[in-house]
């Protein structure tokens, strides 16, 4: 059963104070900042640095580049395919997870954290054993004319793969907060089930969404790994963005070029993680009434 | 529209929630499921809007078979006790929902939600989203959203329960008004005896997944069936091997044959009441509930000996 709504006041946490001295707080603040301020903010700032250090010329010059462009175009398409099929998919198991039961429930819900836990590299691999002309479909995707492995199809699976979990988790919390009593509310004044999903449970869940699809979209720009062993690694053909800065500084040793791409891809993922904050504010706030 | 279920049996794992329940209510009533938490009251009002299937048995609601309609196609007006509100939709567009998804035309929604919300005392509030109300308006506006497709009944799921004394009882009386205006045959369930008793015409005691008794308020009170029903509808007592009700006893300073002497042992009083507990000579510790007045009037104190017994019209049963 749902709680009841209480008034607000109720979930107020007790005044800072009450928990620890102030040194206490000085102290944690200390010890955050200087984990921020290491571990993130220096490297981002000396990465802007870097990237501008040659000039804004060479910057302009390194990320129009032909094979830049199209490394970011194949970036935003598999993103793109990646996060409409993680907003399917996972508002779809989400829903399975919190409404129903069923045999297997709990191994679904484990497996579906696997690639959180798992070496993107081992998911590219296992994809090359499905999918790839030696693989268990290879041959049959062979006759159809579908080339998987080393081609877009194989970017998308393995960015879905990893970036899915993301959107499911976010979604989860919200569902099983919710309940499912309006629905059931919609269902005693005429609402079929599509109904019910369209006006009832998307708004509902519609931040959370939101939320899970932004970190997932981050995810998707970012993914390496698993994107290195299925594409082939092809320049002109399936070189991503990340695989082509990996490229330019390992192989070309263009390391200006390098941090160009590196830069854009930084720039998408503050943008994207400022979205998140301001979704999670406004989720936070709906919530709380 | 009547409603009625026959032989409905309802399992959870092994738990028995219903066992053999036969229920008819009769068209435009006011009924109230009573019981304790647990026995089964709601698992039946659920059943009858369809939002649970029972295991065997039938619903009929307005002599048709409803048992395998899907809750959506049974045209069941239902209120839950957490108001369900949709919270993304103002307290208008909540009230509208069932008419917007049956495609009524814009006019018609308009008056007919207009017409509801001033129903309901709400029509101040229609921008405003559910979490800018308060306990009490929420399931106000809950009930005009379920009024608003003209169910053929309305089922209640402890729709006080969660709110305090003071609304509960103000939305009692306005629930007892709303049906003598709207007639709408309506169903509810509550634990509290003293909520059924007020507000519904008819009343069904539900325990341990069974109907212990099916009667008019006065009836049940004064005539109930087991020790079950006597105890849950108001407060018990033991005198001389009966149960009976401590208001129902007479209190005498003179000895009477068929009366049991006691002393009393502590007074309580509570605004315009007063509890004595006494130790009857039998060896009984019954108490009795008189008026302030009544008390006065005996001189009732601790260590008064004084002689009961059950009043000409009380209810008794015999205890086992």
């Amino acid at each position: 059963m749902p709680k009841p709504t209480r008034p607000r006041e109720e979930f107020q946490t007790p005044a800072v104070g009450v928990v620890g001295s102030r040194t206490t707080r000085t102290a944690l603040r200390a010890v955050a900042l200087l984990y921020v301020g290491i571990l993130v903010l220096v490297p981002v700032l000396l990465v802007v640095w870097r990237t501008f250090k040659p000039g804004l010329g060479s910057f302009f010059d390194a990320i129009t580049d032909p094979l830049a462009v199209h490394a970011f175009r194949l970036t935003g398409e598999v993103a793109g395919i990646s996060v409409v099929l993680d907003t399917v998919f996972g508002i779809g198991v989400a829903l399975l997870l919190v409404r129903y039961r069923f045999p297997g429930k709990r191994l679904l819900s484990a497996f579906i954290d696997l690639p959180v836990s798992v070496s993107p590299i081992v998911v590219g691999l296992a994809l090359v054993l499905v999918y790839g002309s030696s693989g268990w479909f290879g041959g049959t995707l062979d006759r159809a004319g579908l080339q998987v492995i080393n081609a877009t199809p194989s970017l998308v699976i393995a960015t879905v793969f990893v970036s899915l979990p993301l959107v499911v988790r976010a979604v989860v919390p919200v569902l099983e907060q919710a309940g499912n009593e309006q629905e059931q509310a919609a269902a005693s004044l005429g609402a079929r089930a599509w109904t019910q999903l369209w006006r009832i449970t998307l708004p509902t869940i519609r931040e959370a969404v939101t939320y899970g699809v932004v970190l997932s979209l981050a995810r998707c720009l970012g993914e390496y790994g698993a994107v290195l062993v299925v594409s082939g690694n092809i320049e002109g053909r399936t070189e991503t963005a990340t695989l082509r800065i990996d490229n330019l500084y390992e192989a070309d040793l263009q390391t200006d070029a390098a941090y160009a791409i590196t830069f854009v891809l930084v720039l998408v993922a503050v943008v994207a993680i400022l979205v998140a904050a301001y979704v999670r504010r406004r989720q936070e706030a709906s919530s709380a009434a | 529209m009547s409603i009625e279920a026959k032989g409905i049996n309802k399992r959870f794992g092994s738990f028995v929630a219903l066992e053999d329940v036969d229920l008819t209510v009769a068209s435009g009533a006011l009924t109230a499921l009573l019981g304790p938490s647990g026995g089964g009251k709601s698992t039946l009002l659920r059943i009858i809007a369809g939002l649970e299937e029972p295991d065997t048995g039938t619903v009929l609601i307005d002599g048709a078979d409803s048992t395998q309609l899907p809750p959506q196609r049974r045209n069941v007006g239902f209120v839950f006790q957490h108001y369900a509100a949709f919270k993304h939709l103002s307290v208008f567009r909540n009230v509208a929902f069932g008419l917007e998804i049956r495609k009524t035309p814009k006019a018609e929604i308009d008056r007919r939600v207009t017409e509801l919300l001033e129903l309901v005392h709400l029509e101040q509030f229609g921008d405003r989203l559910p979490s800018q109300l308060s306990g009490g308006q929420r399931q106000r506006m809950a009930l005009a959203r379920a009024l608003a497709v003209e169910p053929k009944v309305l089922l209640l799921d402890e729709p006080f329960g969660a709110l305090d004394a003071q609304v509960r009882k103000e939305l009692r009386d306005w629930l007892r008004r709303l049906h003598d205006e709207v007639h709408v045959t309506t169903v509810f369930v509550t634990h509290d005896q003293e909520e059924a008793m007020e507000v519904a015409d008819e009343l069904v005691v539900i325990n341990h997944g069974r109907i212990e008794q099916v009667g008019s308020p006065d009836d049940v009170y004064d005539r109930p069936a087991n020790s079950f029903v006597m105890g849950f509808l108001g407060p018990v007592t033991q005198l001389g091997g009966h149960t009976v009700r401590p208001h129902d006893i007479e209190v005498l300073t003179q000895a009477v044959t068929g009366a049991i002497g006691a002393e009393v042992t502590r007074m309580q009083r509570i605004g315009f009441e007063v509890r004595a507990e006494l130790r009857a000579d039998d060896g009984g510790e019954p108490w009795v509930q008189l008026t302030r007045g009544q008390a006065e009037s005996l001189g009732l104190d601790v260590g008064s000996r004084v002689w009961l017994r059950p009043a000409p019209h009380a209810s008794v049963l015999t205890s086992r």
